[in-house]
């Protein structure tokens, strides 16, 4: 269990974490988001005593990091892969850490075994891919066998072997009663990871709930519906029988319609009564992508008046079909999907903002940026 | 269009690259996947001739890329953040490459906006974090605006923004029919991306195909049928012969090797109310592990295949404790015997 | 063929915007001329200790280049990073994506910092000369003497044959640690040294600095030196050797191995 209270760090006039309080409970995978410069990397240095807090505080297991008897055995970290020294062999560099803290040497073995480096545990680390530095990171997390583990960009350099193995690692080590707390930037990958998530933005807390919680209140789904190829009329037919109902309908390229603001029976009924023969009518849950997107749209430090990624939500050609026009004539349904600009819009081949900060993230504070990122 | 023919690389008795033919064709996004070892990125930097293949050639728009007169406007590449001086600034940094070129200047301006780097543009590349330093390696990629672009692992380092943006760069070039070649080891990412596919494994092509055929062929799919009239929907079922899985978790029912559109239209026939038709695909992550199951290099811990967890109820359900045994198995192992 | 001028223009902003360029030219200068004038003092104070065969040989145009024996490892640290630097980034992957003819990526950057080296070096010699002559006073020698405008030159191209020296070995070993953990005791002991002791003399009198550094001699068999088989021109000559097989080694390294 790691407990933040008020946590709050101060650097100079600028804040990087802001009054934060959360709890990361064992049993599940915690995810921690944020954009750039939000201040997680320094969150995670609180948590480990590396940095101190300005005010607030923040306890694993209910002590403080730096007053835990035998930290190594309480709390795995994997914070950076190359915070090794690169002369060590991989198995000393490991048996060094085992001694500070009192732990068999077997364990070494066991660990290096674990992930995989023990053909390679001679070899100087120098000459390690960025991969078996993360391995290597991950083994010494895991050497005391703890019961509180912290990731930080876990799978940077994996192949998708590595991928899977730590994705499958992290959630039986959680499944076994830790608590398991992992920063990342992979939407795709945190949604198949974390079942808990913890957003920051700007240091403050953003959202503290369950990934599918978070993704059904940051974005709406849609269904897929799709009538009969055979039936003639029976897309417009069923587009306009929707659209009545309040039904808000974008139709894909291949014909498949796109549905919000319906569920599914009622979607049926109302094919049922439109005699429209369906082929597939399937729910479609947004992606924790475009539910993180939606949130940290506000807390993004510059934000330029018109939205940028308005134009970066759909690259395929949604059209707003012909009933939709007559009835709803200009609006743009923005909260759902956007439409996307004409291909090559304003002779410009891709976009980016006209404050090209908001996408770096970079014009912040050069220096905060370079501590954010030295992992 | 890149075309490679016989492609080989050996260092000593090694064969890194082994017979490597296929063609990277424009207007998509073409994914170049395989597990670590397999060769990839030999195969990239000799595609841009920076290694020296044992035999065969790759040639660029017809080309060999020594004889293209001012190759960063033909074809551009991201092949490692840190191939740049620290010590000189991010605008130096692409003046020279600029120059060699002979690209105006002020292309090197848009490029830095392009990429939001116009604010540190004057700053020395060495304080860079990954994120900018992947950025303005994406920037020299742009910088001749050319027609092919190679990726290798374009979003390590960004954040989710970055990624976002880098995705949809990554499609809108090659909506304007320009030829983008990616590599990279997220399939979650690359689902998302790659319009094509070209896996290698040990060296050797293992599959040259769309997305969807690729995942159609390497994974089972199958459709899941959610109704208000379940025991009739598997009386009608069981008449038609076709077989089907009740899940209890969900409610709902599986069926494998029917296409949705029958089943549609059997429900239809018997009047049974569908609250759910849906086709379900597995995922890119999937089929890959099992295409390259076998040509991983270094399956320390694997005993045979591993068992993935396909079929109904696993693929759309993302937050599963899957047990995969790879590189970790013997861990797994350790711990249940320690237990 | 990426076009050379092209090449050039890139090269010549590559060497301008990194400092080290910067810090190692201006040690090589100060080093070089600061040296020089203190040992001129130095000798001109001790001219009449110094054993008779010193003071008949004694070359003052010489002597106002003493101090390059030092300058001489600013300008092979010069040499060094211009290429090793490179490799050491990673950006040579860059450079040689954006101009894959090795033979012009190599030339346009031995061109332009050579050509660099050598506005530098004879800003230095000449510099070192007129100070270290002013110093030495009645002994000092004018620049319209016979010879003495030819050592002047010589130096500075002395200097720029180093750095294009080390260029070459830094390309043939593609690293500059290497590379400067070879060369500087080469040129500041084992060169000196093995030039030193008679025995070995006949086989260093060939090493390219001891050769080279012939052309800033008017007095020959100066400072007690010794004569060598070999007149001014000669050796600059056999350097010049040197030079050819370094940098044709760096191409052929270049050519060869995967980048």
């Amino acid at each position: 269990m790691i407990e933040a209270v008020g946590l709050t760090k101060r650097y100079g006039a600028k804040t990087a974490v802001d009054q934060l309080s959360f709890q990361v409970r064992p049993g599940h995978v915690t995810g921690f988001l944020g954009p750039n410069g939000s201040g997680k990397s320094t969150t995670m240095r609180m948590i480990l005593g590396l940095d101190r807090p300005t005010a607030g505080s923040v306890t694993i297991n209910g002590l403080p990091f730096r007053q835990l008897p035998n930290a190594q055995r309480h709390v795995g970290a994997l914070l950076d892969a190359k915070a090794v020294h690169g002369g060590r062999r991989a198995r000393r560099h490991l048996l060094s850490l085992a001694q500070l803290s009192g732990i068999p040497e077997k364990r070494v073995d066991e660990v290096l075994a674990v992930v995989g480096l023990q053909d390679v545990s001679g070899q100087r680390t120098k000459g390690f891919s960025l991969g078996m530095g993360q391995r290597l990171g991950i083994a010494a997390a895991l050497l005391g066998d703890p019961q509180v583990l912290l990731f930080d960009e876990p799978v940077n350099g994996l192949d998708p072997e590595g991928i899977l193995w730590v994705r499958t690692l992290m959630r039986r080590l959680a499944a076994e009663g830790r608590t398991v707390f992992v920063s990342s930037h992979l939407m795709s990958e945190m949604a198949l990871t974390a079942d808990h998530l913890i957003v920051i933005g700007r240091g403050r807390l953003l959202a503290d709930m369950g990934t599918q919680e978070f993704i059904a209140h940051n974005s709406a789904g849609f269904a897929r519906v799709r009538a009969a190829d055979n039936d003639h009329g029976g897309r417009d037919a069923l587009g306009e029988a929707l659209t009545k109902a309040g039904g808000r309908v974008l139709q894909e390229p291949e014909g498949t319609l796109r549905v919000t603001g319906l569920d599914l029976p009622r979607i049926s009924d109302l094919a049922h009564e439109a005699g429209v023969r369906l082929w597939e009518l399937s729910p479609h849950r947004a992606s924790l992508e475009e539910a993180y997107m939606r949130m940290t749209q506000a807390d993004v430090e510059y934000t330029s008046t018109e939205d940028p990624r308005a134009e970066l939500w759909e690259p395929q050609p949604l059209t707003v079909p012909a009933w939709e026009d007559e009835l709803r004539a200009p609006e743009v349904p923005r909260d759902s999907f956007f439409a996307p600009p004409p291909p090559g819009a304003g002779g410009q081949s891709f976009l980016m903002p006209s404050d090209p900060g908001q996408l770096a993230g970079t014009d912040r504070n050069t220096a905060q940026d370079t501590r954010e990122d030295t992992r | 269009m890149i075309e490679l023919e016989g492609l080989t690389k050996r260092f000593g008795a090694k064969t890194a690259v082994d017979h490597l033919s296929f063609q990277v064709r424009p207007g998509v996004v073409t994914g170049f996947l395989g597990p670590n070892g397999a060769g990839k990125s030999t195969t990239m930097r000799m595609m841009l001739d920076l290694d020296n293949p044992t035999s065969g050639t790759v040639r660029i728009d017809g080309k060999h890329y020594r004889d293209l007169p001012e190759p960063l406007k033909h074809i551009g590449a991201l092949l490692d953040a840190k191939a740049m001086n620290g010590g000189r600034s991010a605008y130096n940094n692409l003046l020279c490459l600029a120059q060699s070129n002979r690209i105006p200047e002020r292309r090197v301006a848009e490029v830095l906006d392009l990429v939001g780097l116009t604010p540190v543009a004057k700053k020395k590349s060495k304080g860079f974090s990954l994120g900018m330093g992947q950025r303005l390696g994406i920037a020299s990629a742009l910088l001749g605006d050319p027609e092919i672009l190679m990726f290798d692992e374009p979003v390590n380092g960004l954040d989710p923004e970055g990624i976002l943006w880098i995705r949809n760069l990554m499609k809108g070039l090659a909506a304007e029919g320009r030829t983008i070649f990616v590599s990279s080891h997220l399939m979650s990412e690359m689902a998302l991306t790659a319009d094509h596919l070209i896996v290698i494994g040990q060296g050797k092509l293992l599959a040259d195909m769309s997305m969807a055929d690729f995942i159609h062929e390497n994974s089972r799919s199958y459709v899941r049928l959610r109704s208000p009239q379940q025991e009739r929907l598997k009386d009608v079922l069981h008449e038609a012969g076709i077989d089907a899985i009740s899940v209890p978790a969900t409610g709902a029912l599986e069926i494998d090797g029917v296409a949705a559109e029958r089943l549609g239209e059997l429900a239809a026939q018997h009047q049974i109310v569908l609250h759910e038709l849906s086709p379900q695909r597995a995922s890119l992550e999937e089929a890959f592990m099992r295409m390259t199951a076998d040509s991983v290099e270094y399956h320390a811990h694997a005993p045979g295949a591993p068992g993935l967890p396909a079929g109904p109820g696993a693929a759309d359900n993302p937050v599963r404790p899957a047990d995969v045994p790879a590189w970790g198995a013997g861990y797994e192992a350790t711990r249940k015997g320690g237990e | 063929m990426s076009s050379f001028p092209a090449v050039l223009r890139s090269e010549w902003t590559k060497i301008r915007t990194v400092a080290s360029t910067t810090w190692t030219l201006v040690a090589a200068l100060v080093v070089t001329v600061g040296v020089s004038a203190g040992l001129c003092a130095v000798f001109n104070a001790t001219f009449n200790d110094m054993p008779k065969e010193q003071q008949v040989t004694f070359d003052p145009t010489l002597a106002s280049f003493a101090g390059m024996t030092l300058g001489q490892l600013a300008m092979i640290v010069f040499g060094v990073l211009v290429v090793g630097t490179e490799y050491s980034s990673g950006m040579i992957r860059t450079s040689l994506a954006a101009v894959p003819r090795r033979g012009s990526f190599l030339a346009g950057k031995l061109i332009v910092a050579t050509g660099l080296a050598l506005v530098v070096g004879l800003v230095t010699s000449f510099l070192s000369f007129f100070l270290g002559q002013a110093i030495l006073g009645d002994r000092s020698i004018g620049i319209d003497e016979p010879n003495v405008l030819r050592a002047v030159i010589g130096a500075g191209l002395y200097m720029a044959m180093i750095a294009l020296f080390s260029m070459g070995v830094a390309t043939i070993l593609r690293s500059s640690m290497l590379s400067l953990g070879i060369l500087m005791p080469f040129f500041f002991l084992v060169s000196t040294i093995l030039g030193a002791v008679s025995a070995t003399r006949k086989v260093a009198q060939y090493f390219p600095d001891q050769a080279g550094s012939k052309i800033m001699q008017v007095v020959p068999g100066a400072m007690d030196s010794g004569e060598a088989p070999y007149g001014p021109w000669g050796g600059f000559g056999i350097m010049a050797l040197w030079v050819l097989a370094a940098v044709l080694g760096g191409y052929l390294v270049l050519r060869k191995r995967d980048a």
